[in-house]
This record gives C-alpha cells, sequence and structure tokens, in this order.
C-alpha cells in the first residue's frame, strides 16, 4: 500500500497487540471475575466460591439476616459507604485548600526553578506508601513530634489522642493525594498569562480581586482534573484507614480487603467492588459533565509533565 | 540568570501568604521522610522516645534471612515485571501511534486502568482469577501484576521521546535501504533510549513499593520488603522498621532522581 510506503519504519498497528493483550488479560479479565464472583455463592470452607447463582452478595448490602432467619434492614454497609464519601470529600476540600495555593506560587517562579520545584514535590510521591503512612503513626502517636512539642510549649496538660481517630485517617488521606491536586491545577497556572492580572491591577484590581475574579477562573480546569485524581482513588483508598485509623473508621476498601480474608465471603466482597466500581464511573462520568474535556487534557498533561 | 523579567511583573505576581503556604506545604511532604529516617538512629526500642544516636537497627536489619529472602523477592519481581512491561510499553507505544481513532480509545482506557481502579480493587480481583485458573500465589503472580500496572508507568517517557522523533529520519533510514527491523534497532531504539531508562526506572520503583497487590498474592513464600515491613508494623513497632524503611526510602529516591535527569537531558 502507498500509504505504508510513505510510513517506512515508524512500525505498525500491531506492534501494540502483545501489550493490549497483556491488559486485557491481567486488567480486564479481574475485573470480569469479581462480577461474575459477585453472583456466585459462599463457599464451604470461605476461600473461593462456589459456582452456584445466587444474588445473597447484593442482599448483604443492606439487608442482615437474624438467627431465626428473618430479614431485616442493616444501614452498617450504607454508613460505610457514606463515609467513604464523606472522607473523600473532606480531603478533596482540604487538598485544594493547601494545593491552590503552592501550585500559583511554584507558576510564578522563574521559569528556570519551576522544574525542580515540581520535581521536589513528586519525590515523596514515589517513595512507598505504606512507609509514608507509617510515618504517621509515629508522628500523630502520644509521645509522638507533635505531642511533645505542644507538651513542652505547655499548651496541653496529656498528650491529644490523634492516632487511630478520624482525625489521623484525614491527614492519612490529605498527604497521599496532596500532589495529585498540586500538579494538575499547576499545569493550569503555568500556562495562565500573567498580563492578565496586570491589566486587572492597572484597572484599579487589588490582590484579592485579581486572584478571585482573574487566577481562580482561569485555573479551573486544573482545579477540576485535581478533585478527580483526588476524590476518586481517596474513595478507594486501603492503606490509612486501616494503619491510622485503628479500625474504627473503616472504608470500603477495608471492608472488601476483610472479606477476602478473615471474613471469608469472597462474594460478598466481589459484591462491595462492584459498587465500588460502579460509584467511580458515576463520578467519572458526573465530573466528565461538569468539565467538558478541558479538566481532561490538564489532567493528562499534568501526568506527563510527571513522568 | 542574566536577563531579569521585566519591570513591575514579578512582585504583582506575589499573592499573600501564598509563599508561606508553600512553605508549610513543602515542610508537611517532607515530614514523615524525615521523621521515619531521623528515628531510624534511635538507641531507644520506643520509637518515638530518643535515647541516643546508633546504627545497630541497620546491622541487625541487615542480618535479617527473612528480610534477606524479602529483599530478594522483591528485586527479583521489580526486575522482571519492569523488564516486561517497559518491551510491552515499547510495542504500546509505537502501536499506538499507528491505530485508527477508535480503537486508540479502547486501548487508553485500558492503559490507564490500572490508575483509575481502587488497587484493593485490582488486587482482590487478580487473586480470584489466579485462584479461579488455579495458578499458584508467590514471586510470580505477583509479577504478572504488577506488570499490568507498570505499564502505564514504562509507556508515558517512552511515548513523549517517540512523539519528538523527526519522522524524516525513518523515511532517510528506509531510503538508504533499512528494512522494518534494522530501522527499529538502529534507529528507533536508540532515539527512544532516555524515554525506555526513565520509563524502566519508573516501573521498577513502582513495582518496588507496592504493597496492596503483593500482600493479596503473596502466598506463603511470596513475601516482598513492604509485605514484611506491614508485618513488622503490625507486630511490634522499633526503630528497625524505619531503618528498614529508610533503605527503601533511599533506593526510590535515587532512582526517581536519576529518572528525573535522564529524561531532561537531550530534550
Amino acid at each position: 500500500m502507498g500509504r505504508a510506503r510513505a510510513r517506512a519504519g515508524q512500525g505498525s498497528a500491531w506492534a501494540a497487540a502483545p501489550g493490549l493483550l497483556y491488559l486485557i488479560g491481567l486488567v480486564l479479565a479481574p475485573l470480569v471475575i469479581i462480577v461474575v464472583y459477585s453472583f456466585l455463592s459462599r463457599a464451604k470452607l470461605g476461600v473461593g466460591v462456589k459456582w452456584e447463582f445466587s444474588a445473597q452478595a447484593y442482599a448483604d448490602l443492606l439487608f442482615s439476616e437474624s438467627l431465626a432467619g428473618g430479614r431485616s434492614f442493616d444501614p452498617t454497609y450504607l454508613q460505610i459507604i457514606f463515609n467513604s464519601f464523606l472522607f473523600a470529600l473532606i480531603t478533596s476540600a482540604v487538598t485544594l485548600a493547601l494545593a491552590l495555593p503552592i501550585a500559583v506560587w511554584i507558576a510564578t517562579r522563574p521559569p528556570k526553578d519551576r522544574t525542580g520545584l515540581i520535581f521536589l514535590v513528586t519525590i515523596p510521591f514515589w517513595t512507598s506508601l505504606l512507609i509514608r503512612t507509617y510515618a504517621f503513626i509515629i508522628i500523630l502517636n502520644d509521645n509522638g513530634p507533635i505531642n511533645a512539642f505542644l507538651g513542652a510549649l505547655g499548651l496541653v496538660e496529656s498528650p491529644i489522642p490523634m492516632l487511630y481517630t478520624p482525625f489521623a485517617t484525614v491527614v492519612g488521606l490529605v498527604y497521599t493525594f496532596l500532589p495529585f491536586m498540586i500538579l494538575p491545577i499547576y499545569a493550569s497556572a503555568e500556562r495562565f498569562d500573567f498580563r492578565l492580572a496586570e491589566a486587572a491591577y492597572d484597572l484599579g484590581g487589588g490582590k484579592w480581586t485579581v486572584l478571585r475574579r482573574i487566577v481562580l477562573p482561569s485555573v479551573r480546569p486544573g482545579v477540576i482534573a485535581g478533585m478527580l485524581l483526588v476524590f476518586i482513588p481517596a474513595l478507594g483508598s486501603y492503606l490509612a484507614p486501616e494503619l491510622l485509623g485503628g479500625g474504627k473508621t473503616s472504608m470500603i476498601a477495608n471492608v472488601i480487603a476483610a472479606q477476602f480474608g478473615a471474613s471469608r465471603n469472597w462474594p460478598f466482597g466481589a459484591a462491595l467492588s462492584v459498587l465500588l466500581l460502579i460509584i467511580t464511573l458515576l463520578v467519572l462520568v458526573a465530573f466528565a459533565v461538569l468539565s467538558k474535556r478541558s479538566a481532561r487534557v490538564t489532567g493528562r498533561s499534568s501526568w506527563e509533565s510527571m513522568l | 540568570m542574566s536577563r531579569r523579567p521585566r519591570g513591575t511583573g514579578e512582585s504583582l505576581k506575589d499573592f499573600p501568604l501564598f509563599g508561606a503556604i508553600s512553605a508549610v506545604v513543602f515542610a508537611f511532604l517532607y515530614m514523615p521522610l524525615v521523621f521515619v529516617v531521623g528515628y531510624s538512629f534511635n538507641a531507644n526500642r520506643v520509637v518515638t522516645v530518643w535515647k541516643g544516636f546508633t546504627l545497630d537497627w541497620y546491622l541487625e536489619v541487615l542480618q535479617n534471612d527473612d528480610i534477606q529472602r524479602a529483599l530478594m523477592n522483591s528485586l527479583r519481581v521489580a526486575v522482571v515485571a519492569t523488564a516486561l512491561s517497559v518491551v510491552l510499553a515499547l510495542g504500546l507505544a509505537i502501536g499506538l501511534l499507528r491505530l485508527a481513532r477508535s480503537g486508540n480509545s479502547f486501548a487508553w482506557a485500558l492503559i490507564g486502568a490500572p490508575l483509575i481502579i481502587p488497587e484493593i480493587v485490582f488486587a482482590i480481583g487478580t487473586l480470584s482469577l489466579f485462584v479461579q485458573m488455579r495458578m499458584p500465589l508467590g514471586v510470580n503472580a505477583i509479577t504478572l501484576a504488577h506488570t499490568a500496572f507498570c505499564i502505564p508507568f514504562a509507556l508515558l517517557p517512552i511515548r513523549a521521546r517517540l512523539k519528538s522523533v523527526d519522522l524524516s529520519v525513518y523515511e532517510a533510514a528506509a531510503d538508504l535501504g533499512a528494512n522494518e527491523w534494522r530501522i527499529f534497532r538502529r534507529v528507533t531504539l536508540p532515539l527512544l533510549a532516555p524515554g525506555v531508562v526513565a520509563g524502566a526506572l519508573l516501573a521498577f520503583i513502582i513495582s518496588l513499593d507496592d504493597f496492596i497487590v503483593s500482600y493479596f498474592l503473596a502466598g506463603p513464600g511470596g513475601t516482598t520488603l513492604p509485605v514484611y515491613i506491614f508485618g513488622m508494623i503490625r507486630n511490634a513497632i522499633t526503630p528497625g522498621v524505619n531503618a528498614l524503611s529508610t533503605l527503601l526510602l533511599l533506593v526510590s529516591v535515587l532512582i526517581v532522581s536519576i529518572s528525573y535527569y535522564t529524561s531532561r537531558r537531550k530534550r
């Protein structure tokens, strides 16, 4: 073919085949099997499933069975799903409040300093999440540096219990996802033409007015992308609530893990996973409608600036 | 810098408190790393009560047989997963530029999926798949799963590099009589090398640091370093956890720095 000749040496679409097949086998297939498992029955010994159709797992989401065999409405899991939403929402709000100033600040540094500063933001992301989460066990401990500091200043009589509280979970989540908020906002802010801000000053605008009326609307796509990149993974977080929440503040992921671990109810864990996937998908669609492409582009370019 | 920004611009760009908040955020970002490293030198068994400087925890950690075994497992997984994901990503990068639009969005959904799907779902999904197929858990199972989520990390630097290649070099090579394979080996690959190195390094640390997927697929013999550390945290927190963590942090920071510099150079 003539077109093919003009593209000599650029390779063919078939080069992507092994990679795509691999992803179908190890990303798509696991998702399919979870959906299938969620409609099967619990195995006698608890590991794996029994191949017998059942909607029990989904019924378990809302109802619990009493010993007498009757079913009654049980809000336990609804509560956990609601908690997960709440945690993800708080995390998004706090990371936004912290990320906006630093993203704009970095974007207004001289160009040659910016890449270094952004690299500094991303370094912690590349280190083990387990270790960073563990670090907060040390930091928030009753004998930890924060309580020691407050004690030394005489601000508190006895240590403030912080570890194993919802507060600790939120701190861990905010810490985990902060870079995901900073990067897209920075990507937007960097493209912002600060001559617009200058023009606004010339027209008599004060700092706050310029920030609110000129800068913020311009970084909106970055903010939306950031909310997406924080909210979705925060919703499915496992480590922060597991290690810092002390079991008191379970999120969906912890319940899923328990079903595949000690609780040994794989179909129920699978059903919860399906639910989490559906919620994730709905949130994605909502954001897509909200952002009308612009945020998606920023989101991708912020990934690329990071890698 | 030789050139000052024009006139009034610079101070007008500053917003009150933004610099201060940025400093606080940077401190927050590095605080966990500082405390993990700092307390790894604590002579006291109780991590957070400082008693004096010691390197004993490092000796203890490095001489522990279980830790050595976990380290070997981690390295085996990371090396193989990196190699596999880089090869697959190389094919994806080249193929996707040639693929029709409709196929492309499906492909990107597949590639991006491991980044968007909650990791716990990916972990138990892979676990279910392997159990269903009667595949033994352990190092090999972990490697297969890691490869899948290492692909996007390997792919992006390679793709960025590939997009910057001037298409006329292929034409020139073809005009000189090189066949497709020869062009790939002698032209494409050398041009992509910095992207391949950066992608490989990122894939390596993503695999090395993974906890959740490894935890569910480890089985009895597949304990990796993060899985081992999780066990330590669950049992008793001593500065030993910090010493081991510090070593792992050091490797990550070192590798990501190398990756950063290789992908910056010659761009």
